[in-house]
C-alpha cells in the first residue's frame, strides 16, 4: 500500500486544474514512475495526489495542416517511438525516448512526466531542446505557449504555477523540416540506467550536401538542466564538412557546457565526453543526409 | 484514501473487486486475486518480477495503481494455461532449456516474452535482448532464458508460415 494521504483521478484538464487549485499540496502525478518511487521510498510519504493518467485526451501525437507535430504529454516512451509520424517528421525523439530505463518503463513513463520533472538528465528533454520544442501550459485562466527553454528554471524546477498542468508539446515544421538528428546517450549499461550525458545533434546541409546549413546542439547532465549551445551552433554554420569543422565543432562545445562533478562521473570526465560526442553525434546526423 | 470499485478483466475473466485507491495492482493481483506469479522483487520498477500485460504491453505492477486498470485487460502467468491446466510452449521452453533456477524471476521473463512471441514480426538476437532489460536475474545468467524465448519465436514463426 502505497502512503498516500488522498488521491483524486481528474476526469478533464478542467477538472484537474480545479482539484490543484483547491488542494494547495498536491503534486500532479502522470504515469508515476517516479512519484510513486518517492513515495515507496518516503521522500514523499503522505502526499496528496491528483492523477491525470486517465485523461486520454492529453494522449497521443497528431499533426495539423501547418505541419505542426503536437504531442500529448501522457503519451508514453513507447508510443512516441513507434508512432508514424514521429518515425517519419522527427525520428530522433522516438530513438532518443526508445532509450530511456527498460521495455516496461518506457510504457509507463510520460513524456510529459519527464519534461515536468525538470531533471537535466531526461532523455527526451535535450532533444526537444534541440527541436526548439514549446511548451502548452493550461491554467485557471487558460492556455500560454512557452519555449522549452523558458520552461526550465533549475534543477527539478519548472515553470508550472499552483493549478497549472502542461497539456501539450509542439515541434512547428520549420523545426523539423529537412533536418536529420542524432541522440547519443553514455551511460554505464545498455538499459535501466540514466544518463552520464545525453548530447543531441540536428542539423541540415546545403544542396550540395557539402556544407552545414544550420545545426543545433544540446545536452543533458552538462548543466544544472538540459542546455543548448549557440556559439558552437554558430561556428560551423556555413563551415565545409571536414575534421576541421568537427574539430572546431568539439573544441568549442566544451567551453560552453558547465558540468560538475557527480558520484556517476567527474567533471573531467564529463569535459571529454561532451567533446567527444558532439563531434560523433554531428557525424552520425549528417550520415543520415545520405537516406533521406 | 478511499475505497473505489475496479472493473477489469484479468486473464479473460471480468472483475469487480473493492480496493484501496492507494494499493498497486501488483498487491491487488496478488491478495485479492490470489496470482502469485506476480512477484515483488524491488518494489520500484527496477527488477521486472512483477510484470504483466495491461492491454498487451508490458507494465511493472508494483508501480502502477490498481485503480488505472478500469476497462483494462490485464494479463498474467496464471492466463497462459489451457483449459485442462497445461502449461503453455514458452514455459515448457522455459523447462526444457533451464532457464529456470530460484524461479523467482521467471514469471516476469515469460510475461515479457510474450509480446515477442506474439507478434507477427521477426526480432533479433539483440531485439529480444532489448526487450528482456527490464527484467533482473541474479542466477541464470540470461543465456538460457534468451535461448527459450528464440526457440519457440521460431516455432510460431515457422507455424505461422505454414
Amino acid at each position: 500500500m502505497y502512503d498516500i494521504e488522498r488521491i483524486y483521478q481528474a476526469s478533464s484538464v478542467d477538472d484537474a486544474v480545479k482539484h490543484l487549485l483547491e488542494d494547495e499540496s498536491a503534486l500532479v502525478i502522470a504515469g508515476g514512475s517516479d512519484i510513486l518511487v518517492k513515495i515507496h521510498s518516503g521522500k514523499l510519504a503522505g502526499c496528496s495526489l491528483v492523477s491525470i493518467y486517465g485523461i486520454d485526451e492529453l494522449r497521443g501525437v497528431s499533426i495539423n495542416g501547418d505541419g505542426r507535430i503536437k504531442i500529448g504529454p501522457l503519451t508514453s516512451f513507447s508510443h512516441i517511438t513507434n508512432d508514424e509520424i514521429i518515425k517519419k517528421y522527427v525520428p530522433v525523439l522516438g530513438e532518443a525516448v526508445d532509450q530511456v530505463g527498460g521495455p516496461q518503463i518506457r510504457n509507463i513513463g510520460t513524456i510529459g512526466g519527464n519534461v515536468c520533472n525538470g531533471v537535466t538528465s531526461a532523455d527526451s528533454a535535450s532533444t526537444l531542446f534541440a527541436l526548439n520544442a514549446k511548451i502548452e501550459i493550461t491554467g485557471e485562466k487558460g492556455k500560454k505557449i512557452i519555449p522549452i527553454s523558458d520552461f526550465y528554471l533549475g534543477p527539478g524546477k519548472v515553470d508550472l504555477k499552483k493549478g497549472e498542468i502542461l497539456t501539450a508539446i509542439y515541434i512547428d515544421k520549420e523545426d523539423y523540416e529537412g533536418y536529420t538528428g542524432c541522440y547519443i546517450k553514455y551511460a554505464m549499461r545498455n538499459a535501466m540506467d540514466i544518463a552520464t550525458i545525453g548530447c543531441v545533434v540536428i542539423c541540415k546541409l546545403d544542396n550540395n550536401k557539402s556544407c552545414i546549413e544550420d545545426v543545433r546542439l544540446a545536452y543533458g547532465v552538462a548543466g544544472p538542466i538540459p542546455m543548448r549551445c549557440p556559439k558552437t551552433e554558430e561556428s560551423i554554420k556555413g563551415m565545409k564538412i571536414s575534421d576541421t569543422m568537427f574539430e572546431k565543432f568539439g573544441s568549442m562545445a566544451v567551453t560552453e557546457v558547465k558540468p560538475r562533478d557527480s558520484w556517476r562521473a567527474s567533471k573531467v570526465l564529463r569535459l571529454q565526453l561532451a567533446k567527444e560526442l558532439s563531434k560523433r553525434a554531428l557525424k552520425q546526423a549528417i550520415d543520415k543526409w545520405e537516406v533521406i | 484514501m478511499a475505497d473505489i470499485i475496479l472493473n477489469f478483466t484479468v486473464n479473460d475473466e471480468p472483475r469487480h473487486l473493492l480496493i484501496d485507491d492507494r494499493d498497486s495492482l501488483a498487491n491487488v493481483l496478488r491478495n485479492q486475486l490470489h496470482l502469485t506469479s506476480v512477484k515483488k522483487g524491488c518494489e520500484v520498477g527496477e527488477c521486472g518480477a512483477c510484470t504483466v500485460l495491461i492491454n498487451g504491453e508490458t507494465f511493472d505492477s508494483c508501480i502502477y495503481l490498481a485503480m488505472w486498470a478500469e476497462g483494462k485487460e490485464i494479463r498474467t502467468l496464471e492466463g497462459l494455461m489451457d483449459e485442462n491446466g497445461n502449461i503453455s510452449d514458452i514455459q515448457q521452453a522455459f523447462i526444457d532449456e533451464a532457464a529456470v533456477q530460484c524461479g523467482f524471476c521467471t514469471p516476469g521473463f515469460i510475461m515479457s516474452a510474450m509480446p515477442i512471441i506474439e507478434s507477427d514480426e521477426e526480432y533479433t538476437r539483440e531485439e529480444i535482448k532489448k526487450r528482456l532489460a527490464g527484467n533482473l536475474c541474479r542466477c541464470t545468467g540470461y543465456e538460457n532464458i534468451i535461448n527459450a524465448i528464440e526457440k519457440v519465436k521460431k516455432i510460431r514463426m515457422e507455424k505461422q508460415n505454414i
